[in-house]
């Protein structure tokens, strides 16, 4: 897994994402925040939604508690 | 009747130009990608025979160092081999531990050659355990726009994947194709008109025609 490490702890580009959505946003806001390739935010953000770490609606991503617990 | 059983061989098709290129999801250095996590971005898919082989590694670090150049113009880069990604990550640290260059790209693990089977990258005349050195050049709207094949044993020429990469972007920017040999700054050709009006127009408009069908312009 490229964002949760086996051991259930986050990797440090998932915590970049993680970071960038104290509002909600959309996968090109947080490339524009964070950095990262546009590849990896959306599949960083598909493997945290299947985790429960976040949710989307309508195209922007927002924390859930599980992902605030989590930084 | 026979008894005789024969092996049923499934017929692989080459994905074509100019339609999308087949989806899939995969297990890479950088974690689990589809191909539609690029879209919006242009990309070039490629694959290559085997990890910690000698052509391999050459172009490895020559794709690394076109990269930066690729970005300028919105290109990422997505390899592929069928290798663990076990295999791929030791072979990136070790180009980077022998070489100092950084691989800055995923790369595919298709152990199950299910992309490989999809974009027909395996020519088994070649290697059936291999794949060739095939190069698909993705638009942002996933379309596939250029293919590139070549054999185990002919190492790409980087400077020909940037003049593609130029060449498609400057067709879809100024709606013109481009001639043989084209390079950024060189005339580009206008298209053929296609009915008689418009070859009688073309030859009046100004432009540097040959004759009415072989018209070029600077951009």
């Amino acid at each position: 897994m490229a964002c949760i490490s086996a051991d259930g702890t986050l990797t440090a580009s998932a915590r970049k994402i993680l970071e960038a959505l104290s509002e909600s946003a959309t996968p090109e806001e947080i490339v524009h925040v964070t950095g990262l390739p546009l590849f990896r935010v959306r599949s960083g953000l598909r493997e945290m939604a299947q985790a429960g770490l976040v949710e989307e609606k309508e195209g922007r991503y927002s924390l859930t508690e599980s992902g605030k617990q989590k930084l | 009747m026979s008894t005789e059983v024969t092996e049923v061989v499934k017929p692989v098709g080459l994905p074509r130009l100019n339609e999308p290129a087949p989806d899939f999801e995969a297990v890479t250095t950088h974690g689990v990608i589809r191909l539609s996590d690029y879209r919006g971005r242009w990309l070039i898919l490629f694959s290559h025979p085997a990890d910690f082989t000698p052509v391999c590694t050459t172009e490895f670090i020559a794709f690394a160092e076109i990269y930066p150049e690729l970005q300028k113009r919105g290109v990422d880069l997505l390899g592929l081999s069928i290798d663990s990604v076990y295999s791929h990550i030791a072979w990136v640290r070790n180009i980077k531990e022998k070489t100092g260059v950084e691989i800055p790209f995923p790369i595919i693990a298709d152990l199950n050659k299910e992309v490989a089977t999809l974009y027909g990258m395996i020519m088994p005349g070649e290697s059936k355990t291999e794949t060739s050195r095939c190069v698909f050049v993705i638009d942002p709207d996933g379309i596939l726009r250029a293919m590139i094949y070549y054999p185990l044993t002919t190492g790409r020429n980087m400077h020909e994947i940037l003049r593609l990469v130029d060449a498609l972007q400057t067709t879809d920017k100024y709606k013109v194709a481009t001639p043989a040999n084209w390079k950024p700054g060189d005339k580009v050709i206008v298209p053929a008109p296609r009915t008689l009006e418009e070859a009688e127009e073309r030859v009046k408009a100004g432009y540097e025609c040959t004759d009415w069908y072989l018209c070029k312009k600077e951009l």
